[in-house]
């Protein structure tokens, strides 16, 4: 099982619905976020595009945060969803530096932070937060080693990228363009 | 001294009661106890208050019976189980600590103006004694109501009853009027809200300064993400590359004012080309001679030298339309209140959707139904003598509803009118931001014998008034049902999740209250607002308490005519001739443009650049702009410069400048500069909402520039009085202004 996350670029209209879902679900501090929404803009007026890409950690398959964790803290469970231990982190930040997604923050309580996939909710079958509320349904959440899933079906029929593929990280975030 | 200082601090004086000890205890019988019992799911319905879609929604309680999240309500099609941003966030609205706590009576001690805590009691009976005054003095009439949420209805009930039926929102001549107007005067009918558009289905979707997507009308986003799913054809015109610019196949950077001779033009090339609907102009329409010989100079080559947008795009997007008819939708947009011939421009759309036969078509203009709910037995209202009106003879004879701007000058005494406004009851509505010229706005409440403001937050607006009564959040409030017409009509209930906070009311029981002190208690004959919905949804078959189960009720539809022209069944219209009407001879009746011509608005002159403003997503007016939620996702708004005018003025991306308008206002607070080729070069562009002045909203105090500052230009619609403010200028102040300029 392999979990991931599919976001269509061409219906996500930048709103920060996923950003404040979450931080209201995961009781994220205010000035803090696990999410967050990207707006690229390219070319010169009036010949111009625009991206809108809701971004958080990208849960890689081969994730640089949990190989430099001193403490084990970082670690990956089934469906391959990266966590950190907030009782075992130390809050070195050495995870932080190597992430190269920039998805990680210090808790004010001193321990590491992230993106969860909202697993609580995903044990019991539901979609994380983000995923739930997005009022243009631009977010698919899965199961990318299940052919038939709906994740599946869509990377299949659809044009795709990840952010950073160079990094080597093997994301699990595709973003549908 | 000005009879009314801006109290702008919390320096409250001596208090008459301590927040923990109100007088009225309300919500004996805790409500917040039948949620959590409630099997399982601990969760209480509501509708959002944050914005005028009001989706419906769950509050969700933690593990303390403490709310926690808002959810939307699956079967509402207002938000299909999912709210916006604004929704999500709506938590914050409950938790703000800068909310309104108490009443706040004016009191002047040693000369200076300050509000002093009172009592319930105390502020009601200061109100009544004052409402009777004017009453005897100038007559009931003299008393208006300005709202902008569900707390109208209840006030607007007791003034009703008490004789005066000035109820205005600033959502009419500050909004959406024009197009109201522009549309009945074509189909008999208005638009509504939400909006009667069936995205869903469309082929083709024209927007024009319509921004879907930064404006979070919540279904009408999500029924555009269904429709670019779908594959449908995006056409958006502004001269801002918008979030919905970006989604389209077609944007046209027109230049700002200049819509109308587009509209005119594909209205020309639709006609000229022969590709409208002609089944459906020929069975439906009146006029179509008359628009033909009209529109006939009206070529795209004639609107490239207005709007910059060439000729083969205007008919390349024509025929793209064309192509797409009936299933084809020019939107109608929602604030449109822009140059004062709006209501002539929303008439142009209105007449382009009719060629396309997209009025009552699949995938065009459906026909919404609403529940019909029991109206309670309570007396007739008075006939009021006069009315708004009075003050604007022989103007705006074509407003459907109350001016909210009419009645604000209707305050300041004039020669030639026997009667001012005396009296202003707010309720929900900033009208420091949203009514334009505030300089005007407060020359009106200086003229005043009484202003009470109604909201949850120390907005402006509660620094003029002579009571603040402090209201509780949606979440802590039952409230009217709210019915509303949709493809299936529904009804949804909000109910509180929690007591009110601090001393905090529910608008329902100030206005029984207040009734209560004018004499009018008939008017409210239920002791508790939760036995007023009850019997009202018991006439329905149903009750308050089933309603508190599932939160929303869908009906399915009583008439089989969701597109009632479909297969083009016979069809009278509500208009003179029964028939669309192309030509309009009610405009023609009351002597304005029976066809829509193209007027040239005025230009910046040199230096300045036209203010567009628009919305965020994550905001709702003024009125979020201290949610500690949304503040966390958008704190201040930017100044948006094209990079050419960026370089002229030597300016930087989050470089801190003031905004000079052509009356020579600047505004209060410095704004960030964003450099962004997202607009052109002759304009700048700002969310709507930001630079508040009022420092008991300790997150929104000072954060960027308040568009409204510089709109001090108005022209006005002549033939609903709305209030173009988009003709509005403005230039850069590097430095900041010397104290005595403004």
């Amino acid at each position: 099982m392999r979990y991931a996350m599919a976001i269509d670029t061409k219906k996500c209209v930048g709103c920060s619905d996923c950003v404040v879902a979450c931080q209201i679900e995961n009781h994220v501090p205010t000035g803090f976020c696990r999410d967050w929404v990207i707006e690229a803009t390219s070319g010169t007026y009036p010949d111009l595009s625009m991206e809108f890409r809701s971004e958080r950690c990208n849960h890689c398959s081969n994730a640089p945060c949990v190989r430099c964790c001193p403490t084990e803290a970082s670690h990956i469970v089934e469906g391959g969803i990266v966590l950190v231990d907030a009782d075992q982190c130390i809050g070195c930040g050495a995870c932080i530096e190597s992430c190269p997604y920039d998805a990680r923050y210090i808790h004010p309580e001193g321990h590491v932070d992230k993106c969860t996939f909202c697993i609580h909710r995903v044990e019991k079958g539901q979609n994380p937060a983000c995923v739930d509320v997005c009022p243009t349904t631009c977010m698919y959440f899965g199961d990318t080693d299940d052919p038939n899933s709906d994740i599946s079906k869509l990377l299949k029929k659809r044009k795709w990228k990840t952010l950073i593929p160079e990094a080597g990280t093997d994301p699990n975030i595709y973003y549908l363009i | 001294m000005e009879r009314r200082d801006f109290i702008k601090i919390g320096s409250f004086g001596l208090g008459a009661v301590a927040f923990s000890n109100p007088i009225f205890n309300y919500l004996s019988n805790s409500v917040v106890l039948d949620g959590v019992t409630q099997g399982g799911g601990k969760r209480i319905p509501t509708y959002c208050e944050v914005c005028f879609w009001k989706c419906a929604a769950w509050t969700h309680l933690n593990e303390k019976g403490e709310i926690w999240k808002l959810t939307g309500n699956d079967d509402d099609p207002h938000c299909n189980g999912r709210l916006c941003p604004r929704g999500t966030g709506g938590v914050g609205m409950y938790y703000d600590d800068d909310r309104l706590k108490t009443p706040l009576i004016r009191h002047t001690v040693n000369g200076k103006q300050e509000f002093q805590e009172a009592t319930w009691d105390e502020a009601f009976n200061f109100i009544a004694k004052k409402m009777k005054k004017i009453s005897d003095q100038y007559g009931p009439e003299c008393i208006a109501l300005f709202s902008h949420g569900s707390g109208g209805k209840h006030f607007g009930r007791m003034l009703k009853a008490f004789g005066s039926t000035n109820i205005t929102a600033p959502s009419y001549a500050q909004c959406r009027g024009p197009r109201e107007v522009g549309f009945f005067a074509t189909y008999g009918e208005g638009i509504g809200s939400p909006e009667r558009v069936d995205i869903r289905d469309t082929e083709c979707l024209v927007l024009i300064g319509s921004h879907i997507g930064e404006n979070m009308h919540n279904g009408q986003v999500q029924e555009m993400s269904e429709a670019i799913d779908k594959g449908a054809t995006i056409i958006t015109v502004d001269p801002r590359f918008s979030t919905a610019a970006s989604k389209s196949k077609f944007w046209l950077p027109i230049k700002p004012s200049t819509d109308m001779a587009l509209l005119l033009s594909w209205i020309h090339v639709i006609i000229n080309e022969e590709w409208y609907d002609k089944k459906f102009v020929e069975k439906y329409t009146f006029g179509f001679d008359e628009l033909k010989e009209h529109v006939k100079s009206f070529t795209p080559e004639w609107a490239y030298g207005i709007t910059t947008i060439k000729p083969n795009i205007i008919r390349k997007t024509a025929k793209e339309m064309a192509n797409a008819s009936p299933s084809v939708i020019i939107h109608p947009g929602r604030h449109v209140t822009w140059y004062g011939d709006d209501t002539q421009r929303l008439r142009a759309v209105a007449i382009l959707n009719a060629l396309l036969g997209s009025w009552g078509r699949r995938g065009g203009f459906y026909n919404p139904e609403k529940k019909k709910i029991a109206k309670l037995d309570i007396p007739k209202y008075p006939t009021p003598s006069k009315t708004w009106r009075d003050a604007f003879p022989g103007k705006y004879k074509l407003a459907g509803l109350a001016l909210a701007s009419g009645i604000c000058d209707a305050t300041i005494p004039a020669g030639d009118r026997d009667c001012s406004f005396k009296a202003w009851i707010v309720n929900g509505t900033n009208l420091i931001s949203t009514l334009p010229n505030q300089a005007n706005t407060i020359k009106a409440i200086q003229n005043l014998d009484l202003m009470v403001v109604i909201d949850t937050m120390p907005m402006e607006i509660t620094g003029y008034a002579d009571v603040v009564l402090p209201e509780c959040t949606y979440l802590e409030r039952y409230d009217n049902l709210r019915v509303s017409g949709h493809r299936e009509p529904t009804i949804a209930l909000r109910a509180p999740a929690a007591e009110p906070k601090y001393d905090s009311k529910p608008a329902w029981w100030m206005a029984k209250e207040l009734a209560q002190r004018l004499d009018l208690s008939d008017y409210f004959p239920f002791e508790k607002e939760e036995d007023e919905l009850d019997w009202q949804l018991k006439q329905m078959g149903l009750s308050l308490e089933e309603m508190k189960k599932i939160g929303l009720k869908k009906y399915a539809r009583e008439y089989d005519d969701l597109y009632p022209l479909e297969n083009l069944e016979d069809y009278e219209f509500n208009t003179n001739t029964g028939k669309i009407e192309l030509y309009s001879t009610a405009m023609e009746d009351e002597g304005y443009d029976p066809l829509p011509k193209y007027t040239q608005h005025e230009e910046p002159p040199e230096g300045f650049y036209r203010l567009i403003y628009g919305r965020a997503p994550m905001h709702t007016f003024s009125r979020t702009a201290n949610n500690p939620n949304l503040t966390d996702l958008m704190d201040e708004n930017k100044v948006w410069v094209n990079p050419k005018v960026a370089k002229e003025w030597d300016l930087n991306n989050n470089q801190e400048i003031w905004l000079e308008n052509q009356d020579g206002i600047v505004t209060s607070f410095p704004i960030k500069v964003r450099v962004t080729e997202r607009i052109r070069w002759d304009s700048v562009y700002m969310i709507h909402g930001f630079g508040h002045t009022d420092k008991r909203l300790t997150r929104a105090y000072g954060r960027g520039a308040s568009d409204a500052e510089m709109i001090t230009k108005v022209h006005i619609d002549p033939e609903m009085g709305g209030t173009g403010m988009r003709g509005n200028f403005v230039t850069f102040l590097t430095e900041a202004p010397s104290k005595g300029k403004s």
